[in-house]
């Protein structure tokens, strides 16, 4: 692939990238959250269709236009995406050949299917009937039924979006032996992962991307997980943070000991013995990669918004309380502004004054009057742009929607503010603007969680972050210690064996 | 219907916006105008005789009120099919209290009322709290009900009733304060014309105060010609009604009922924090999760209400036949649907008025009323009835993509 650029509306994800992939290796692509990843692998899958990028790409020496990923099918490229794509009512069998059915006119050969199945499934080992539901099988497992069906299409080249990210340890550690095994069979993978100890035990060439760029490629003798820290995060930090005088005041809130299960996995545990302290006037970080339960924790934390089988205390000034609701959590103080506001922040077909008002309506009766009041004052002092309060959020820049969930939860008074992404998809003068607001809630005296993929962000603006990684705290930095490079340490390190 | 005044820069796109938005809410009532006008014509009139207007509201007071209920589930992302069911077992069972047990009438509609609510309870508990979708549940309880109320009627019909159902559900307001001369209209009561000048000063007052109240607040409210012109609409609709119906037999009762509950629910759908958290559920359910809203028992209280509004409906129609029947309400729970979303609900959830669905009522009572008197036959009625409900839902669907609000 040469000189691939690929724009978002505003947003450019990838400058002129160039990536080699030689025949029969493993060749792994680290980044950061956001880096362009996953957009490079859609775009080389068909996913992002020709015409929808710049720059070509030359698959066994042919120049490739993909209309869609039925065409690289077609050509042998494969992707699994990190969230699995498989029906989990219908078997393993019917899964592996979903949309590429062995048929005999027009009818369905089950037996041919069956059999087919198990040939495939035995290549990946994976010992289960071909007729099992996917639904009851293991992720691990649902895994290798993705790449029997990646198989089944004669693949040549496959692509592995984060395929270690839900497994547990032997899970992953099957996997990667066969992928060892496919490439030795003959069959190239690109594999997109977080976990830098995988990388290096099992890549022969590391290509390292930043801010849509391509930095390095790497043999397998060169790389070490410094050298690919350094990489991923090399970038200098300009000016982008007001400035934050810190009186930090006693602690607010106390989480100790939190676990959390998976409601959808029974049995892993999303976060894992978690203990942190928000004190009053601090804006305190957490750091993680994606998976690493960030949104989990904050989640679950906000009156079990997320998870089941949750253990551990929460004290909120120096009191054990018990948030069984998000109800029970607003009472106590606690707002937790979403990471996905479109789809969990916001009603966007309503208006800004209904929106703002939406979490602390207490009583019977509306008060109309005071609402406009209220939602005015937000306008102007959050400076939200738009025609007026009556305005449709819909409607509003990602900014602006930004600004109006913390409105929102800035009205419900709380002490504790846990803001998720607060600056995702937001233009850099916005962005400005929301840290300058994150600023002033401090300074108010109250204590504000931030959770952020961008390290520059988390250390521009925390008076202290917190690292998670696979569900655990793995570190506490305070501000003068923190670098990007100590961060990047503890948020890849793995669970102690 | 605000119509914004432009203030920021980045407004360019949104400048034309109010007057889309002013359509989709809107376009509803300029419809029913011209459904009334282009019947009243194709009639010579005969539409709007006092006579016919009374029978218009007293024969379709029971979906209207259905409707109601129907447009509160509908905005918060379900629906309700049960309705013509409970309205069938709830008839029945004032029935069977108030004809075969013989309890004194006030008592026998509070219990029957009381059944409507324990209905949408279950029928709340099953979506609510156990998480079966609506359709389901109340695809369930329209079997169920109706299977109740033949077992309870054992097949046949239940009847008389006492008057004073009778008079609820068919019959008028007395001439308190005698008739006056109305000059060529003839005469009409005086009592019935003193109520609607009262309504009329109620919603002049009622809108002026509004209206002060925003440009108090700097808000952008309507241009002074416009609101004046949109009273003397409203206050000569009310007129030309009252005085119709003063001529004919005086107010209905069910229409006084009517009137009571639109107003009723249209302050608790609009102003108070109850109808708040409709609106959010169905605008965004996770987005309300998050901020705090009791969603199932929301959702619980509003298949309470539904239950509670069917045995009023019930009761009236029941009363208007002065029998209860088997096969009452067979597919009332479709006329209130589709008044809903004729009356610019949508389908997605989240958007609805009380008022809309009362105007989405009223135009396929109108199609019904002026396509029969024009001697149409049922399968046309159907037809055009049909057609509408498609057009009035593509035309929400129309708008909200050219709109391109982002869901």
């Amino acid at each position: 692939m040469s000189g691939i650029t690929k724009t978002f509306p505003g947003v450019k994800a990838l400058k002129d990238v160039n990536l080699t992939v030689r025949r029969g290796e493993i060749h792994a692509i680290c980044g950061e959250n956001g880096a362009g990843k996953s957009t490079l692998m859609k775009v080389l899958s068909g996913v992002h269709p020709h015409g929808d990028y710049d720059g070509e790409i030359l698959f066994e020496g042919r120049r490739c236009a993909f209309g869609g990923i039925r065409d690289s099918e077609r050509a042998g490229i494969v992707i699994i995406h990190q969230e699995l794509a498989l029906s989990p009512q219908l078997s393993i069998a019917e899964n592996i050949f979903l949309g590429n059915e062995r048929a005999r006119r027009g009818l369905i050969d089950w037996n041919r299917t069956n059999f087919e199945a198990g040939e495939l499934m035995k290549r990946v080992g994976l010992r289960e009937n071909p007729v099992t539901a996917v639904s009851d099988i293991g992720v691990g497992k649902q895994q290798l039924v993705e790449i029997a069906k990646a198989l089944s299409k004669d693949v040549k080249l496959l692509i592995l979006d984060e395929p270690t990210a839900a497994l547990n340890d032997d899970d992953s550690a099957h996997l990667l032996d066969l992928l060892r095994g496919l490439r030795d069979d003959g069959i190239t993978c690109v594999i997109i992962s977080h976990k830098l100890n995988e990388v290096i035990a099992i890549a022969d060439t590391v290509t390292i991307l930043r801010d849509g760029q391509t930095i390095e490629t790497l043999a397998a003798g060169e790389v070490t997980e410094e050298r690919i820290i350094s990489g991923m995060v090399g970038r200098a930090l300009d000016n982008r943070f007001p400035p934050h005088e810190p009186s930090i005041g006693e602690e607010v809130l106390r989480i100790e000991d939190w676990t959390v299960h998976s409601p959808s996995q029974p049995g892993r545990k999303v976060v894992d013995g978690a203990t942190l302290t928000l004190r009053r006037g601090e804006i305190v970080g957490l750091a993680g990669l994606m998976g690493a339960g960030r949104t989990e924790l904050a989640m679950s934390v906000f009156g079990r918004a997320y998870g089941t089988g949750i253990s551990g205390r929460i004290l909120k000034n120096g009191k054990p309380v018990e948030l069984r609701s998000v109800e029970d959590a607003i009472r106590h103080g606690l707002a937790y502004a979403t990471e996905d506001r479109k789809r969990y922040g916001l009603n966007l077909i309503d208006d800004i004054k209904r929106n703002i008002s939406a979490a602390a309506l207490k009583g019977v009766w509306v008060d109309e009057r005071e609402e406009y009041r209220v939602a005015e004052g937000f306008h102007r002092s959050m400076n939200i742009k738009a025609p007026g309060v009556s305005s449709v959020v819909g409607k509003l820049s990602g900014g602006n929607q930004q600004k109006v969930v913390l409105s929102k939860w800035i009205l419900t008074e709380p002490d504790v503010l846990i803001l998720d992404e607060p600056t995702r998809g937001i233009d850099v003068g916005a962005k400005y603007e929301i840290y300058t607001i994150i600023n002033r809630l401090a300074r108010e005296g109250r204590a504000v969680l931030v959770i952020s993929s961008e390290l520059p962000e988390l250390l521009g603006l925390c008076d202290r972050i917190y690292t998670l990684s696979e569900g655990r705290i793995t570190g506490e930095l305070p501000r003068g210690e923190a670098t990007q490079e100590s961060l990047m340490h503890l948020m890849t390190k793995g669970t102690p064996r | 219907m605000t119509m914004t005044t432009p203030r920021t820069a980045e407004t360019g796109v949104e400048a034309k916006r109010p007057f889309r938005i002013n359509l989709r809410s809107s376009g509803i009532y300029v419809a029913f105008a011209l459904i009334v006008a282009l019947f009243s014509v194709l009639t010579d009139g005969a539409l709007l005789t006092p006579q016919n207007i009374s029978n218009i509201i007293v024969q379709n007071s029971y979906v209207l009120i259905l409707a109601i209920g129907m447009i509160l589930i509908i905005i918060a992302g379900h629906i309700d099919l049960s309705v013509g069911s409970v309205v069938a077992v709830t008839g029945a069972l004032s029935a069977v209290l108030m004809v075969n047990m013989g309890l004194p009438w006030p008592l026998a509609l509070l219990l029957t009322i009381l059944a409507g609510g324990l209905i949408g309870a279950w029928q709340g508990f099953w979506v609510a709290y156990f998480g079966i979708p609506a359709f389901i549940v109340t695809l369930a309880g329209m079997l169920l009900f109706r299977a109740l109320t033949l077992t309870v009627l054992g097949n046949q019909g239940i009847g008389p009733f006492p008057d004073a159902v009778r008079t609820l559900a068919n019959g008028f307001t007395d001439g308190y304060l005698g008739n006056i001369g109305l000059g060529p209209l003839g005469g009409a009561d005086l009592f019935s014309l003193l109520i609607g000048l009262m309504a009329i000063a109620g919603m002049v007052a009622a809108q002026w105060r509004t209206r002060s109240a925003r440009s108090g607040y700097g808000q952008a409210v309507d241009a002074m010609p416009l609101f004046v012109l949109k009273m003397a609409a409203g206050a000569a609709l009310i007129l030309f009604l009252v005085v119709q119906l003063a001529r004919f037999k005086n107010l209905p009762w069910v229409l006084v009922l009517l009137a009571f509950l639109v107003l009723g629910y249209s302050l608790m759908a609009n102003r108070t924090v109850f109808g708040r958290r409709i609106y959010a559920i169905g605008g965004n359910l996770q987005a309300a999760v998050l901020s705090g809203v009791k969603v199932k028992q929301v959702v619980f209280w509003i298949f309470v209400n539904m239950g509670v509004l069917s045995a009023i409906a019930g009761i009236i129609f029941a009363g208007r036949l002065n029998q209860a029947g088997p096969t009452a309400g067979n597919s009332f729970e479709l006329d209130a649907i589709a008044a809903a979303f004729i009356g610019g609900a949508a389908v997605q959830g989240g958007v609805g008025k009380v008022v809309g669905a009362i105007t989405g009522g009223l135009i396929m009572a109108v199609i019904n009323n002026g396509m029969s008197l024009i001697g149409s036959p049922s399968e046309r009625v159907m037809l055009v009835k049909g057609a509408v409900l498609l057009a009035a839902v593509a035309f929400d669907v129309w708008t909200k993509r050219r709109a391109g609000v982002s869901r």
